[in-house]
């Protein structure tokens, strides 16, 4: 299961069967697998990673960091959950460390991102500080590396 | 103008250009070409042998090492062995060879005269053919045939021998052919040796990389076989280690010590600073083989899947990271095929006559390369194919 779980997070264009044959087990079992694990949120979806900056599309992402108040007996879940549930947010995740969430946004322009800042994010009642870190350029996302791809140097001649 | 080929001895002159080299170069002027030719690891060596070797130059360890190499790689190398194939050496028993190229150079050199012949199983790995030859031997190719699996077998080897047969070559598992030899393949290869003067040598650079139940056994290892054979093994597969150059021979104390004297005048020693990464290797990255070893693996099952699906037979290969894919059924031949390959599909695979005459009708496929690469790979020789149809 493990193994099947690695194989289609870092090529999830693999067929069944195609992993079935690199897994030593049937078809049938991979594809029950996968609908288990889709069933259970396991799985929870495929993505392309796309290097957006070459596509000439306007596109600005940011981190902003919040230092929010956790509800009693819920804890950060329901201001979390408030934040995961706009449209802009990309990812939300609860932080150890020097502030509580945080939040991941794409828009078109930092005018855009400053906006949803400024009137969404802040005024919520819980959320007592932001921190917006634009994202400059990424250099790896989800195990790929952008930019420069990293020559294959090896030659023929190796034998 | 100097003719300079009158400098150069008949045996080098008569070393043809490998096949190899012509679609290397043409490769290099394809765009958009996807290689699958190359015969080394693409993993990076294991981070904490490469902090070893980094760690013995910030001690500023950069002499020259013992010419038979440092005694801690030495014994660790014996432990090693004993660990995985069940072989006893002792540290005296070892050379630490520039790789395990070097420890064949030598070992023909220092046996090989005018007259002698060398038995070759062939498809196999290139170096074999010229060195026997540039010390005057004659090589004598046995076919390895699919039907066999490309392992030796003892009918064919009794035929190749004559009172002249000084050395036979066990390279096992096998470049390009991706063969193995099992525990009674090579018991009935002792059989036909024990009775001659015959010596063995067996190239298990690829000892590592087997897959599925078996577990590569050492000719070296078979009763009696021991006192008559060198094993050559090193570092450059298994632990992907390639440019490290480093690799070691295994044998009776008089054929070693022997190579040691070539050694120190030809080369002197082993790269001192892989000798200090090695250390490391043999002692501690028993994990990282396998782990590498489970990734070729699945690759291995993916790519001869998808082969045979889409219309190139090859046959279930079980060691080192290539397939020899059988290409006969297209009517051409090897180097032809290759050439329209790559012209008209931009995949860059090598003719298997570039192992020997036995590899003509045959590829050699590359799997070590990552997943995306062969996937995309298999595509263009699949819509390849239909076009010859």
């Amino acid at each position: 299961m493990e193994e099947l779980l690695k194989l289609i997070e870092t090529n999830p264009t693999l067929t069944s069967a195609q992993l079935a044959v690199m897994l030593e087990c049937s078809q049938e079992q991979v594809e029950k697998m996968i609908s288990e694990c889709t069933a259970k949120g396991i799985i929870k979806g495929y993505r392309a990673v796309i290097d957006w900056e070459k596509t000439g599309t306007s596109m600005v992402k940011a981190m902003i960091e919040l230092k929010v108040t956790p509800k009693k007996g819920r804890g950060f879940d329901e201001i979390a959950m408030a934040i995961a549930a706009m449209d802009e947010v990309e990812g939300v995740t609860l932080m150890s460390g020097g502030y509580d969430l945080l939040v991941e946004i794409r828009a078109k322009s930092f005018q855009e991102i400053a906006m949803f800042v400024f009137k969404r994010l802040s005024p919520m009642d819980d959320v007592n500080e932001t921190a917006t870190h634009f994202v400059l350029r990424p250099y790896k996302q989800a195990g790929i590396i952008f930019h420069e791809d990293e020559e294959d140097t090896r030659g023929l001649n190796a034998l | 103008m100097i003719d300079y080929s009158k400098y150069l001895n008949k045996a080098i002159r008569d070393i043809p250009l490998s096949p190899i080299e012509k679609i290397s170069m043409m490769a290099r002027e394809v765009d958009d070409c996807i290689i699958l030719g190359v015969g080394e690891p693409d993993f990076k060596t294991p981070w904490r042998i490469r902090e070893a070797g980094i760690q013995s130059l910030e001690k500023g360890r950069t002499w020259y090492s013992p010419g038979l190499g440092l005694l801690p790689l030495k014994k660790a190398i014996c432990e090693y062995q004993k660990r995985r194939f069940k072989l006893e050496y002792t540290p005296d028993e070892v050379m630490v060879t520039v790789g395990g190229s070097e420890g064949i150079d030598m070992l023909f050199r220092v046996m090989l005269e005018e007259g002698d012949e060398v038995i070759l199983p062939t498809p196999c790995y290139v170096s074999y053919d010229p060195i026997a030859k540039m010390c005057g031997a004659k090589v004598v190719e046995v076919e390895l045939k699919q039907e066999n699996n490309f392992r030796l077998s003892a009918r064919d080897l009794k035929k190749a021998i004559t009172d002249k047969t000084k050395i036979l070559v066990l390279p096992f598992p096998g470049n390009p052919t991706g063969a193995i030899m099992e525990e009674e393949d090579l018991l009935a290869i002792a059989d036909v040796i024990k009775d001659t003067d015959i010596f063995v040598m067996t190239d298990e650079i690829y000892a590592e990389l087997t897959y599925g139940e078996y577990h590569h056994v050492s000719f070296a290892s078979i009763p009696g076989m021991k006192e008559r054979t060198v094993v050559i093994n090193g570092f450059s597969k298994s632990y992907a280690m390639t440019g490290w150059r480093l690799g070691y021979a295994l044998g009776p104390r008089p054929i070693i010590d022997a190579m040691a004297t070539l050694h120190q005048v030809a080369v002197i020693c082993a790269p001192i600073t892989s000798q200090y990464a090695a250390v490391v290797a043999m002692n501690e990255c028993d994990g990282e083989i396998d782990a590498m070893r489970h990734q070729y693996d699945m690759r291995r099952r993916f790519l001869i899947n998808e082969l045979n699906a889409i219309g190139l037979p090859c046959y279930n290969a079980q060691g080192a990271f290539y397939v020899f894919a059988d290409i006969r059924g297209t009517g051409m031949t090897s180097e032809q095929f290759c050439e329209k390959l790559l012209l008209e599909g931009h995949v860059a695979v090598i003719p298997g006559n570039a192992f020997g005459k036995a590899g003509e009708g045959f590829v050699r496929i590359s799997y070590s390369y990552s997943l995306d690469h062969l996937m995309e790979a298999t595509k263009r020789i699949s819509a390849f194919l239909k076009t010859l149809k």
